[in-house]
């Protein structure tokens, strides 16, 4: 497994060396080529994944298959894109003097180590390694919300690190729970940690232990998913740190955190047999839809509205791999794809709309069409595609979400339709006056980059029209991964 | 040593530590609670020993050897020069009084004790008494960030919530895996060196370690209500 190992080091390696490196531009390119090739290998590497199925790599300490190969690809395409994005925007903000060549330094290596603490946990076969490499993505990500060093950035990094170490805190004391039921079966060793194992006598762990440890798992990785009421760090960590940094943090380390959540659930759902877990999940999944969809009607800052849209989709996901029908799950990991895509490319035309207006208060940003068509349509056409208008790929994800819910818990679309509507006209609103009107004076003429947004859309528009052959495949061989645990299957798979 | 007395010590080191996790809330001088948690930190070590040599786990005894070294002396030593260069040695007041916050405690630990029982039915481990103070731990741990207003003493809070997951998993599990232990362990450590970076940029930055006056600079970007 050469490729895997490539895959894996390709940014340790890069954000090893970045750490070495002063001069800036010589600092950004190292940083795309580091990117372009994680992805390359990560696609070579989900090439030979699909073609066996599922394979242990590293004498089962890594474990690959079609649910978790498919995040490595899309960890790695998003991190590259961001990597071609954050070149032009981290040189204005350095000739702006929002940081120094030390601190891009840290910026450069920092958001590599961020990028190998992902990829480590969507390959890992451990669950207690899996914590591990979400707590070295946390601390990687913690120095990165406090890049700016002002005031509110310092603040907002203490309370994404104070906050997500409680919940993280929470998660391990589930992972030991169920480690203390799974050694009884298991033995005292690294097996009694292997998903692969795990999932081979889920039958036979506790169900009364599983439960509780469930409970603090939903708590504690609920909290890094940015599930309502434990999102309070979630706004303030995407609105004070850089921009590049807030999509990465909305369209990838949500989506581990996530990962984790939804092994759980397969696991737990293997060992008692009942619904618990994704009732659960798809409690916490509707109240944090509600809140977030009334909590972004409150907000100035561009950012932060934009960071409870993720709040809102992360939600949705949630609820669907609650459900956990194979319609559900599939349409749950297609929304995984397409909000990873088209929140990222919001990111980055919001970070292009705010280095031109010079402000992130949503009051100040106008007239974005005029002063620079590319941004203006690209944060016209990307809200759209959020919002779930078709022909785009949240549209056909949202849809199946709605479907999926209507054959199983027909009750819940009421709530679901009522959120996503309210949601969708705190996006227009706001972003209707910044789009059009008046250019302000204070406009600037700024560098943009805005071909990764294009990408983004595109592909999300691609996957709206129709979904290709090989994609629904995998998607299908993941859906049927996560489902086949489930109590339908009787836990004895 | 036969299994009964390694039980019985077991036994007995738990009750010990939720005494600290008591005496972490009780404390009000910043000294104190610093010397407490490393009295913690050596608890657990002892605890780790014990049962490594009970249950004849190599393993267990590095896992002894790191909680001694990293949790009994190098984080209170580097707090406690945080604490001396920052001069913060008096904790300000706290958000409940003493009596109260005792009172909250004493129903979180009943609380704990309940929520753990079906789990002690099934357990066929020699240490199976001390998950339900093991989750005690973690929730006073938890009590404390929650009334202290000085960043300091929430890493401290924090740190008291790890060492309780590390006795739940050396009392509760016999230890986990080494590979996760040395995860965690350094995982900690990056986070302790991350806090103390914090503790001089929140000084300078805010004049104040005090966790409100931090707040105030992210609630006026809010709303205005």
């Amino acid at each position: 497994m050469n490729l895997f190992l490539a895959t894996l080091l390709s940014p340790l390696l890069g954000g090893l060396l970045l750490a070495l490196i002063n001069n800036p531009r010589l600092a950004a390119r190292l940083n795309v080529v580091t990117g372009i090739s994680t992805f390359i290998f990560s696609v070579l590497l989900a090439l030979e994944v699909l073609g066996v199925k599922s394979v242990d790599a590293m004498d089962g300490w890594f474990h690959l298959d079609a649910y978790n190969v498919f995040l490595v690809v899309l960890t790695a395409f998003v991190g590259m894109t961001t990597t071609i994005f954050s070149g032009p925007y981290m040189r204005h903000e350095l000739e702006n003097g929002r940081v120094n060549e030390r601190r891009l330094r840290l910026y450069h290596s920092m958001f590599q180590l961020f990028q190998f603490g992902m990829l480590l946990g969507f390959t890992t076969n451990n669950i207690g390694v899996l914590w591990v490499s979400l707590e070295l993505a946390t601390l990687a990500t913690v120095l990165l919300v406090s890049l700016y060093r002002t005031p509110a950035s310092i603040a907002a990094a203490w309370k994404y690190f104070i906050l997500c170490g409680m919940g993280i805190a929470l998660a391990l004391f589930g992972t030991v729970l169920v480690f203390f039921t799974s050694s009884a079966v298991l033995g005292h060793g690294n097996e009694a940690l292997n998903w692969t194992a795990l999932y081979a006598h889920a039958a036979q762990l506790d169900p009364a232990v599983m439960s509780i440890a469930f409970c603090f798992l939903m708590v504690g990785y609920g909290t890094k998913v940015g599930l309502a009421p434990m999102h309070a760090w979630l706004p303030d960590a995407h609105g004070e740190g850089p921009t590049p940094v807030s999509a990465v943090l909305s369209g990838l380390l949500l989506n581990l955190a996530l990962y984790a959540l939804v092994r759980c659930k397969m696991l737990v759902d293997g060992s008692t047999g009942t619904e618990m877990a994704g009732h659960i999940m798809m409690g916490f999944g509707l109240l944090s839809l509600a809140v977030s969809a009334l909590s972004l009607h409150k907000q100035r800052d561009i950012k932060r509205m934009f960071s409870f849209s993720s709040i809102e989709h992360m939600a949705l996901m949630t609820f669907a791999f609650g459900i956990g029908t194979s319609l559900a799950t599939f349409a749950a990991l297609l929304h995984m794809t397409v909000h990873s895509l088209v929140k990222s490319a919001i990111f980055f035309t919001v970070g292009h709309a705010a280095q031109a207006m010079g402000t992130q208060k949503m009051a100040e940003i106008r007239g974005l069409i005029r002063h620079h068509p590319g941004i203006g349509w690209g944060l016209l056409v990307g809200v759209a595609a959020i919002a779930g208008f078709p022909p785009f790929g949240v549209f056909t994800s949202e849809f199946l979400i709605f479907t999926a819910a209507l054959e199983s818990y027909p009750w819940t679309t009421v709530p679901l339709l009522l959120g996503l509507l309210v949601a969708m006209a705190g996006l227009f609103r706001f972003v209707q006056p910044m789009v059009y009107g008046e250019t302000p004076d204070y406009a600037k003429h700024v560098h943009v980059n805005m071909t990764p947004v294009y990408i983004h859309l595109s592909l999300a528009l691609l996957l709206g029209l129709a979904i290709p052959g090989f994609l629904a495949d995998w998607y299908h061989q993941a859906a049927a991964l996560i489902t086949m645990v489930a109590p339908s299957a009787g836990g004895n798979a | 040593m036969s299994a009964i007395l390694i039980q019985q010590l077991v036994d007995g080191f738990a009750a010990l530590m939720l005494l600290t996790s008591f005496a972490l809330l009780a404390q009000h001088r910043m000294l104190s609670v610093l010397h407490w948690f490393a009295g913690q930190g050596l608890l657990l070590a002892a605890t780790a020993a014990i049962v490594a040599y009970g249950t004849d786990n190599e393993e267990l005894y590095i896992s002894a050897l790191m909680a001694l070294l990293l949790k009994g002396m190098l984080l209170p030593w580097l707090l406690r020069r945080v604490i001396r260069q920052l001069h913060v040695h008096r904790e300000v007041e706290p958000l409940m009084n003493s009596s109260m916050t005792m009172l909250v405690a004493l129903g979180v630990t009943l609380f704990s004790f309940h929520i753990i029982q079906p789990i002690e039915k099934t357990s066929l481990l020699m240490t199976r008494d001390s998950m339900a103070i093991a989750t005690a731990c973690v929730l006073l741990g938890m009590l404390m960030m929650i009334t202290r207003k000085k960043a300091i003493t929430q890493v401290i809070g924090f740190l008291a919530v790890e060492n309780a997951l590390f006795f739940a998993a050396i009392g509760a599990t016999n230890g986990m895996p080494l590979v996760v232990e040395i995860g965690i362990a350094f995982d900690v450590l990056i986070a302790a060196l991350i806090f103390g970076l914090f503790f001089f940029q929140i000084r300078t930055t805010f004049d104040s370690l005090e966790v409100d006056t931090m707040n105030a600079h992210l609630i006026h970007k809010d709303d205005d209500e």
